[in-house]
This record gives structure tokens, C-alpha cells and sequence, in this order.
């Protein structure tokens, strides 16, 4: 078993089972308001202290976790259920018109710096926790789309299908019943990849503001808090943000760790 | 080279027209009028139609947008409408902040990726390696505007060695401008630094396997001659063209950054105008950044074909 899939492995779980743990316990409830208890650093009763407000930071961090991880699991969501379907879609018609424009459209996201796009979107429809899921899912689409497209083409020209459209198989048949299972692993490394993205990407629209609105806490919306703090009390910066680069370290560990074991000549774009 | 330079000419066109139509779409379709979002809910009635027909608002929407990109195309970004300035003022001024603040980060990441890469690759396998590749994926995983938080926590605050914050502007110092633009360069540099070093070091290891570097050895040279006069040499031609893209990461990436050290730069620009609600400047300096981004871009492509014949035929 190689290290980096095992050490990505286990910090995932261990987050995932914090998230998922926060929707029934956390230490203490991350809504009540301990004024006179706040600011306090790390140790005794509150393992992690607790931020300007007297809440409890062990148990932000577990809802912000989960909030975060719930609007990268979303955005992936979107990007694989649209991008996945064009990409098989343009590889069954490759160089006809569906797949060069697809592929163009593709190109023209791309060419969108990922944050201007989340911020053009933010601005204008408002900053919320949904508009930053479509921002980046809209983003994941093309980058789904070309990793479909690039390894559905060469399947096309394997025997196994070829015996399929023999045996009377439209193309949309097909590419579900052929060409999609074939391409799983790699679709769940470029998913780990772009989920540890997301993460990141959340974290950077809440710390501007244009993220998760409060009083839901995310880790993003945490460290923005921490902002003006960060000299009083830098338990408030150090406690999210050390949550993001464990969660970020986890998912790329276990997306290059999946990909050695899945397949060592699998090769994934980093976006 | 005539004809991918036509072909890549044609693309650049098609990217730039369809992002200024995305982003005039993306305002256009903002909820309710554009005159009324900007002046908010106590507006009144004359207020708002003097604003709709200063906006043009009262004319067709393919005839203002014609006007919005001739304009673009003229140097004319409009008027803001809370500064009462041009817009195209307002970017000159601030430009001067995000544009050498990305170049600081670009050099930077290089001064720090190509010893490190070098160094890894030279020891494959070894303890040293794996400590840079273990590096590089914390680099990946830190957000660059924490880790500009931490910057200004120890180097700003704890050891007062540089500003925590603020620019002095260029004409009263630039020994001073250049101090407050070292940490914001730092915090951007760092996750492409890591990067840039995983490049260097499989783009080194890939050369070490050619033919032409045994031949050196044989030649008589030592193994760091080879690697300096035929490993690094090769080994930059994938490194640069990926210095070019971070370019353009880089510089939106200053967007962000800004934020955290209250630079007066482009990225500040714009959030200062969303929350104002200055929908033509958000528009004009957003188009502006694309605008940007896809010519970088676009010149990293043409830069690298001139290098590599090969890329020319491929369409």
C-alpha cells in the first residue's frame, strides 16, 4: 500500500467524520454566545478556545467544515453532472460541430480567472453560499468535459466497442454502458483534486465576503472574522486555517495516492 | 508560423468577444435595473431617470453594448459613478500596485522553484527529495491569503521587520513601496513556487534520461557540468512556459491579496465598487483583467511556439 494514500485517506475520514458528526454533537452548541468567556486561547474546557463572540471553536470548525465541504461537493456535483455528459457527448462526435463547440466554450471558461468569475457572479446576484457553489461549479464543468472527452477518445477506437456498434448500439448506449465505466478512476481522482479545490476556493470567496453568509460558519467565514483579531487573539486565523490545509492536504494525498493505485499511467490535469 | 499565428489570432478574438458578451450579459441580467441597484431601495423617481439615461439605459441593449466595447476599445471605460472619476484614471492609479506587485510574486516563485527543483531532482529518491516534494504539497494546500495573515502576524507585528499593510505609492519612496509590497509578494509566490518546483524537478528528470546527457558524461564532463551546461538549459523550456501562465494566476490571484494588506490595487478597486454598487466600474475593470489574463496567455502560446517548431502544426 503506498503512504500517500493512506495518510490522504485517513485525514479525509477524520474531517468527514467530523462533518458528518456535527450534524448531531459538537462540544458545545457553535450558536451560543459566551461574551464574558471570549477570546479564549486554546486548552481547558474549549480544546481549540473560543473566538470574539465566546462560541466555541472546536465546534465552529466542525460546522464550518461541514459547510465547506458540502459547497465543494455541490460545485462538483455540477461540474460532473454537466460536464461529464458533454464530454462523452463530444467524444462520440469528435470534430463534428457538438464537440468543437463544446470544446471552444470550454476554452472561453477557462480563459476566465476562476476567482473573477466567482466575484462577477457575486457581485451581481449577491454574495451567498449558493452563488459561490454555481460560480465554481460552472468552472468544474469544462475542466470534466476535457478530462471525458480526452480519455473517452482513444476507447472509441478499441475492439470492445467497436463490437458494440456491430451488435446494433446507438452512440449515447454506448458511451454509458461502455465508454463511462471505463473511465471511473479517473473521474474519482480529478474529483478528489477538484473537491480539494473547492474547498480552497469557498475559503477564498467567504474570507472576501462573498461566500457563506453568517451567521452560518464556514472556514473561510471563520477567517475572515479572524481578520482584524488576528494580533489579539492568532488562535482565531491558526485553528481554520490549519483545518483548510489539512482537509487541502487530504484530498490531494488521496487523489495522487488513487491515482498511483488505480493506475500509474493515469494521467490528471492540476488546474 | 504565418499560419498558427492567423489561427491563434482568431482564437484570441473569438475568447475576448464572447468574455466582454459573458460579462455584459452577467450585469445585464443583474436582478431588476441596474440604475435602481446602484442607487438601492430609497431612490427617487427623478434620481433614478437621470441615472438610467446617464447609463444609456434608455437606449437598445445591443446599441450599449457596441458603445461599452468602442469605448473599451478607445481607452474610454467610463465614468464611475460614485467617484464622478474615469474609470480608465482609476485603473491607471491602481495599476501601478497590482501590475509590479504580480511581477515581485512571478520572480519570486522562480528564485525559490528552480534551486529547489534542482535540488530535488539531483537527489531522487533521497531524503531531500522527499522532504521538497512533502514541501511543495503543504505549498499546494496553504491559502495564500492565510498564509499572508501568518506573514503579517510574525514578520509585521511580532519582528516589525516589514509593513503590516498600506502603500506608500512609488513617487514619495520606493524603497518603501517595494517593503510593503514584499510580503503580499511572498504570500502569493508561495503556492506557485510549489508548483513551479514539481516542473522543474520531473521536467530535470526527464532530461537526465536523454541520450545527449550520457554522451556528455562520456565526453569527460562532470556530473554537475553536464547538468548545468545541458540538464538546466533544456529542463527551462517547460518550466517558462508554465512561469507564463502563473502570470496570469498571479495576478488575479493579487485580487485577494490586496484585501489582506489594504493594497490600493486593482483587486481593491473592485471590491470597493461592489460595494458601492458601481456596477461600470465592476464591468470596465473586470474586463480589464480578462482582457489581461487571455493576452498573457495568448503571448505564452506564441512564445512558446517560436521555441518549439513542433506545436506549430499542431492545430
Amino acid at each position: 500500500m503506498n503512504r500517500q494514500l493512506i495518510l490522504g485517506a485517513s485525514l479525509s475520514l477524520v474531517f468527514a467524520i467530523l462533518a458528518l458528526l456535527s450534524l448531531v454533537w459538537t462540544p458545545f452548541d457553535h450558536t451560543f454566545l459566551d461574551i464574558p468567556g471570549k477570546l479564549k486561547p486554546p486548552g481547558g474546557a474549549h480544546l481549540m478556545g473560543t473566538d470574539h463572540l465566546g462560541r466555541d471553536m472546536f465546534s465552529m470548525v466542525m460546522v464550518g467544515a461541514r459547510t465547506s465541504i458540502a459547497v465543494a461537493a455541490l460545485a462538483l456535483a455540477i461540474g460532473l453532472a454537466i460536464g461529464v455528459p458533454l464530454g462523452l457527448a463530444a467524444a462520440a462526435r469528435s470534430g463534428g460541430w457538438l464537440d468543437e463547440s463544446i470544446m471552444r466554450a470550454n476554452d472561453i471558461i477557462f480563459a476566465f480567472p476562476l476567482l473573477v468569475m466567482a466575484i462577477l457572479i457575486t457581485a451581481v446576484f449577491g454574495p451567498s453560499a449558493v452563488n459561490a457553489i454555481v460560480a465554481f461549479g460552472i468552472f468544474n464543468i469544462p475542466v470534466f468535459a476535457r478530462v471525458t472527452r480526452g480519455a473517452a477518445l482513444p476507447l472509441w477506437e478499441r475492439e470492445f466497442i467497436m463490437a458494440a456498434r456491430v451488435a446494433g448500439k446507438a452512440a449515447p448506449r454506448i458511451s454509458v454502458e461502455h465508454i463511462l465505466p471505463n473511465l471511473t478512476n479517473l473521474l474519482i481522482v480529478q474529483g478528489t483534486i477538484q473537491f480539494a479545490l473547492g474547498i480552497q476556493v469557498e475559503a477564498a470567496l467567504s474570507f472576501v465576503g462573498l461566500g457563506v453568509q453568517p451567521p452560518t460558519p464556514s472556514l473561510g467565514r471563520m477567517l475572515s472574522d479572524a481578520q482584524t483579531l488576528v494580533t489579539l487573539a492568532p488562535h482565531l486565523a491558526i485553528v481554520p486555517g490549519v483545518a483548510i490545509i489539512l482537509i487541502v492536504l487530504g484530498l490531494n494525498l488521496l487523489g495522487d495516492g488513487l491515482r498511483d493505485a488505480l493506475d500509474p499511467r493515469l494521467k490528471v490535469r492540476r488546474v | 508560423m504565418q499560419r498558427y499565428l492567423l489561427k491563434r489570432l482568431g482564437s484570441l478574438m473569438l475568447s475576448l468577444a464572447v468574455a466582454s458578451m459573458v460579462i455584459f450579459t452577467v450585469i445585464e441580467v443583474a436582478p431588476g435595473d441596474p440604475a435602481a441597484f446602484m442607487l438601492g431601495i430609497n431612490a427617487q423617481p427623478e434620481t433614478l431617470a437621470a441615472l438610467r439615461s446617464e447609463l444609456g439605459l434608455d437606449v437598445p441593449k445591443i446599441e450599449r453594448y457596441f458603445t461599452w466595447i468602442s469605448g473599451m476599445l478607445t481607452g474610454d471605460f467610463g465614468t464611475s459613478y460614485t467617484y464622478r472619476t474615469p474609470v480608465s484614471q482609476m485603473v491607471a492609479d491602481r495599476i501601478g500596485v497590482s501590475l509590479p506587485l504580480a511581477f515581485y510574486a512571478l520572480v519570486l516563485s522562480i528564485l525559490i522553484a528552480v534551486p529547489a527543483g534542482l535540488y530535488a531532482a539531483s537527489r531522487r529518491g533521497n531524503v531531500g527529495d522527499t522532504a521538497v516534494m512533502g514541501a511543495t504539497q503543504m505549498g499546494v494546500a496553504i491559502p495564500n491569503f492565510w498564509f499572508a495573515m501568518m506573514l503579517v502576524l510574525v514578520f509585521a507585528i511580532k519582528l516589525r521587520w516589514f509593513p503590516a499593510g498600506g502603500f506608500p505609492g512609488w513617487d514619495k519612496s520606493v524603497w518603501d513601496s517595494l517593503k510593503s509590497l514584499t510580503l503580499p509578494a511572498i504570500a502569493l509566490a508561495l503556492p506557485q513556487a510549489a508548483i513551479l518546483t514539481r516542473v522543474m524537478r520531473s521536467a530535470l528528470l526527464d532530461v537526465l534520461g536523454e541520450d545527449y546527457m550520457r554522451t556528455a558524461r562520456a565526453k569527460g564532463l562532470t556530473q554537475s557540468q553536464t547538468l548545468w551546461r545541458h540538464g538546466v538549459r533544456n529542463a527551462l523550456i517547460p518550466v517558462l512556459t508554465i512561469v507564463g501562465l502563473q502570470f496570469s494566476f498571479l495576478f488575479a490571484g493579487t485580487i485577494i491579496i490586496e484585501q489582506v494588506f489594504y493594497l490600493p490595487g486593482l483587486g481593491r478597486l473592485i471590491f470597493q465598487s461592489i460595494s458601492a454598487r458601481d456596477l461600470i466600474v465592476v464591468e470596465s475593470v473586470v474586463m480589464l483583467v480578462v482582457f489581461g489574463v487571455i493576452m498573457i496567455n495568448f503571448l505564452v502560446d506564441l512564445a512558446y511556439a517560436a521555441v518549439d517548431p513542433r506545436l506549430r502544426l499542431r492545430t
